[in-house]
């Protein structure tokens, strides 16, 4: 019988209908299920991933995605190095993770059955496609003896499918070469899934229908509706397993859904949030991965007057992006760290001239170009100290895919309230992951108030005695200041074309409110504490820092950024055990909430998860001097809940 | 020569700062200044929508002295923030001031790149072959042979050819022009500022402290009509004290001629600023100054324009991609946005 995720589910077979050859037929009842299909690079299992996730997320489940893929785009066709991965969680229940261990593996080859039967449950079900496993395939995966025969898979419920001889004769007729008849196998397999677990074919035949509309295209379309109907067939006919699996609708809501991935929740967070600040979004940026399909689905968006430019490297992009801001566009950068080193000296400049200006860091594994498709959070000290001098810059970090898209109208506002750089922390696991995402009431939506300045502000102003004791050069009637700060200290942002507000700015440091070329000792002291007072100031405008759980437990659990998921789950499990545990989550880095000092005060243990050897820990300790002791992981994978969950349990123990 | 002006409608009082103009007493760059003022005044554009932004060097402190908008920014990099500027506002006339260290080391690359797209910006390379305000090192543009701190006995390198460079990215206007001739600098400013695109102009500038008199040359009275070549589109190629030396065309390779001795008026080489080509700009931008005791029949260096042609801009392109997709699809509105996808609803 198939497990339900540790969850538990209730196993309820219902009325058994006669399959297709006249066999009795079981449905079973699962509360979720979390599937991976592995195979070549070039096999294709992202889409069929995709594919079942977006069937999924239709027929009513909560879903989680996982995409792991190598970095070589092709790596040699049947290597260890070349295995791509796409592992969907699916349940009938509110979830959070895309599953820790998985019911069911689809291997289409020796090495995708190597390198991921770790994480099939024992008693899971293994589909293998039989033709991938000649004796030159299991060579190249390092195998000594042929697994399919060795007793080797002893203990899982094994599958052997010809996918490859199979989908060859579903689509011998469409008139395809051998080897494009060879890469619909992948919706084959699809549709074997389906099967498995009930699922209607009709969204993935609407997307084949789409994808290959053009007349030249029709045999492709053909091909791949053919053979993923085959596979379907053959799963009803040869009855492979003598149960299908049910997994029902998840209490969601009430809404309109879709599913989103976190690159696409900040596409369309960027364009909403500045649409309806009636502010034009200019995203400069250098392509990198995970980042850069932030920079693709920008660029299809022209019909929304977005503007993307693509940069001839990384400097360029914080250097277009900063020149976009003080042309009254906000101006947003979107890169992953090693991009983020290139662009320190321009988010310095813009600290220092007080301009909007975003820089999205998809966070991936380093140093140095490190693990380019694998996920990290290792940008945090980096985002917070990664320039010269006191250079203080807001910082801010989604905690799941959909919240991307809430924390890019944040970093909208604080950039333009603010007139500050703003980091949007992401990281390659929840910028690839997806889930459902509940699309907002356009009425409910923020609607940031952006203001320029339109005339002279040196009213009032008597020309000395600011704090610096700045002189009284620039004072009079009739002039424009533009480091006359706000009561939050925020400067104004008068648009050059603006008649009556020529200025000049720049990276040289320069007296308060008349922005005048500066160097006296105490001025420069003055600005710095204002630069480091004025991102001080954002706490005074966003939400204290809740506490989830028992807010009398012992413990609290603190995390920030992608980690959101699995540590809700933890909490979650540990609790319904009945441990006493507390949950806080970070979305500010900096500053942090105002609360945060007295939070921490409230558990006389403070357990911090990471996927890094400890940044958030050392920023709490030296703020709040508070014990945080961190769960680290650094291995280019998200935490397994199990993981966070013995934690909890050993700092309670 | 100047181009069709229109009345003046900014004197040099109204495009100055406050501020106190910081270079070395005698440097090239205060006759720069001066005649910025003087060509901006004659365009008909109002100060606010002129914009300067530049690097870090000697020359990059200029837009603290226009009373315009002014952008000092990091080194190297002014045409990325220049090209910026001119996507979020394109009434802009945008000026970028950069240097030989600026513009052709450090920020060599973004250099080529605006230069490349044709972003409708008009960058100056105030160029005294040596590093400034870092106090006399050798740059990628000093002539081999440059005594300096850092290349004792001289430096090695090749140097950078701005103007092949600029060329090679496909620059649409291209010209040089020298700080002391007021008269030739403001119209080549006028012109470079008439032009769509990007618009890269040299000026060779003195550096009184670290590199004086590397363009004696091209200034000297007694010299300069035999070093110089002033360019004129249509016109042949005549230069000299006597009006009678000019280029002529011997196969592939141009060649220093005697009018009357060697060759007539019409053989000589005749100027065609507007050809789609670059190939003859190119050949001109290679002329350089020889000195050497052994020169036979040595090459003047042009100034003038050396190529102006119209093409679309980039930021032409990518505003009419946005009105094409709004044309053709309607303005987005964030609701279909949203929707793009496949949705469901739940109860």
């Amino acid at each position: 019988m198939i497990s339900n995720n540790g969850t538990s589910g209730s196993a309820a077979p219902t009325a058994a209908p006669l399959g297709a050859n006249g066999h009795a037929h079981r449905f079973e009842e699962v509360e979720s299920v979390t599937i991976r299909f592995a195979g070549d690079s070039g096999d294709g299992m992202q889409l069929a991933g995709t594919q079942f996730t977006n069937t999924s997320a239709l027929a009513g489940n909560d879903v989680a995605t996982f995409p792991d893929f190598p970095a070589e785009i092709r790596a040699p066709a049947g290597t260890l190095a070349g295995v791509s991965g796409f592992q969907v969680h699916f349940a009938a229940t509110d979830i959070h993770t895309p599953g820790d261990d998985l019911d069911a593996l689809v291997a289409m080859n020796p090495a995708a059955l190597k390198t991921n039967l770790r994480d099939l449950k024992p008693g899971g079900i293994l589909i293998l496609n039989t033709d991938g496993f000649e004796s030159s395939d299991l060579k190249k995966a390092a195998y000594k003896t042929n697994p399919l025969d060795d007793g080797s898979l002893k203990g899982y419920k094994i599958i052997r499918v010809p996918v490859t001889k199979l989908t060859r004769e579903a689509v011998k007729e469409c008139g395809l070469t051998p080897r494009e008849q060879d890469r619909c196998k992948n919706f084959f397999a699809l549709g074997l899934v389906y099967w498995m677990y009930e699922r209607s074919l009709e969204t993935t035949l609407r997307w084949v229908r789409e994808k290959f509309k053009k007349p030249e295209q029709l045999p492709t379309m053909e091909a791949n509706t053919k053979s993923l109907k085959a596979g379907y067939n053959y799963g009803e006919t040869v009855e492979v397993m003598p149960v299908q699996y049910k997994v029902g609708k998840a209490k969601i809501a009430p809404g309109t859904y879709r599913k989103i991935t976190g690159n696409e929740a900040i596409v369309l967070g960027l364009v909403a949030a500045t649409q309806l600040a009636n502010k034009p979004l200019i995203y400069a940026s250098y392509p990198i991965t995970p980042a850069s399909s932030v920079l693709e689905g920008l660029a299809e968006l022209r019909r929304y007057g977005v503007k993307t430019f693509q940069a001839e490297d990384e400097i360029a992009a914080v250097g277009v992006a900063i020149g976009a801001s003080y042309g009254g566009a906000v101006g947003v950068t979107g890169t992953s760290g090693p991009g983020v080193c290139l662009k320190s000296e321009g988010i310095g400049l813009a600290v220092m001239t007080e301009l909007p200006l975003i820089i999205v860091d998809v966070q991936r594994g380093g140093p140095s170009t490190g693990l380019p498709t694998k996920t990290e959070q290792a940008d945090l000290l980096q985002a917070m100290f990664g320039r010269n001098g006191e250079c203080p810059v807001a910082i801010l970090a989604a905690q799941t895919p959909s919240d991307c898209f809430d924390i890019a109208f944040e970093a909208v506002r604080i950039a333009t309230r603010f007139m500050c750089p703003v980091f949007l922390l992401s990281d390659g696991y929840i910028a690839n992951g997806s889930e459902p995402w509940k699309i907002p009431v356009i009425a409910d939506l923020p609607r940031l108030e952006v203001k320029n300045a339109t005339q002279p502000n040196s009213d009032g102003w008597t020309g000395t005695g600011h704090e610096s004791g700045a002189e009284g050069e620039g004072g009079g009637a009739g002039k424009f200041l533009p480091y006359r700060r706000d009561e939050l200290l925020a400067r104004p942002w008068a648009i050059p074309g603006t008649p009556g507000l020529e200025h000049r700015i720049g990276g040289i440091e320069k007296q308060d409110v008349t922005g005048n070329v500066n160097y006296e000792p105490a001025n420069h002291e003055h600005m710095v504490k204002t630069r480091a007072q004025k991102i001080e100031n954002i706490a005074l405008t966003i939400p204290d820092l809740a506490i989830h759980g028992d807010a009398d437990a012992n413990l609290l659990v603190i995390g920030w950024g992608g980690t959101y998921g699995s540590i809700t789950t933890a909490v979650e499990r540990t609790r319904r055990r009945g441990l006493k545990v507390a949950q806080a989550h970070l979305r500010h880095l900096n500053p942090m909430p105002k609360n945060t000092g007295d939070v921490l005060k409230k558990f006389k243990k403070i357990l911090v998860p990471e996927l890094n050897s400890g940044q958030l820990s050392w920023l709490l300790r030296a703020k709040y001097l508070a014990p945080a002791e961190g769960l680290n992981k650094i291995q280019g994978r998200p935490f397994l809940v199990s993981e966070i969950e013995a934690a909890i349990e050993k700092a309670l123990a | 020569m100047a181009a069709s002006s229109p009345l003046p409608t900014l004197t040099t009082k109204d495009l100055t700062t406050d501020q106190d103009v910081r270079w070395c007493p005698g440097c090239g760059d205060y006759s720069i200044l001066a005649q910025m003022k003087k060509a901006l005044g004659t365009l008909g554009v109002p100060r606010e929508k002129i914009a300067f932004v530049s690097g870090i060097g000697c020359s990059s402190r200029f837009p603290y002295y226009m009373n315009t908008y002014g952008f000092h920014t990091i080194h190297g990099r002014a045409p990325t923030f220049a090209t910026g500027l001119r996507l979020a506002n394109p009434d802009l006339q945008v000026w970028v001031v950069t240097g030989d260290g600026d513009g052709l080391s450090i920020g060599g690359n973004h250099l080529v790149h605006a230069l490349r797209r044709n972003v409708d910006i008009k960058v100056l390379l105030f160029n005294n072959e040596i590093y400034g305000l870092t106090k006399g090192q050798y740059s990628p543009a000093s002539r081999i042979g440059t005594p300096s701190k850092t290349s004792p006995g001289g430096s090695f390198e090749t140097p950078v050819r701005p103007l092949s460079l600029a060329l090679a990215a496909e620059a649409t206007f291209v010209a040089r022009t020298i700080d002391v001739d007021p008269q030739h600098l403001v119209a080549i400013l006028q012109k470079a500022a008439a032009h769509k695109g990007s618009a890269f102009v040299e000026i060779y500038q003195n550096c009184k402290i670290f590199n004086d008199g590397v363009f004696e040359y091209a200034t000297e009275k007694s010299v300069k009509s035999d070093n110089v070549l002033y360019l004129e589109h249509g016109k042949p190629m005549v230069f000299g004290k006597d009006r009678n030396r000019g280029i002529r065309l011997n196969g592939l390779k141009p060649e220093v001629v005697t009018i009357g001795k060697d060759c007539q008026l019409d053989d000589l080489l005749t100027h065609d600023e507007v050809a789609e080509e670059p190939t003859l700009a190119y050949l001109l931008s290679r002329f350089a100054h020889d000195d050497s005791p052994t020169a036979v029949n040595p090459f003047p260096e042009p100034v003038g324009v050396f190529r102006t042609v119209r093409k679309p801009t980039y930021e032409e392109q990518l505003n009419s991609r946005v009105a094409e997709a709004i044309t053709k699809k309607g303005k987005g509105k964030i609701e279909d946005l949203f929707k793009a996808e496949d949705v469901w609803t739940v109860e």
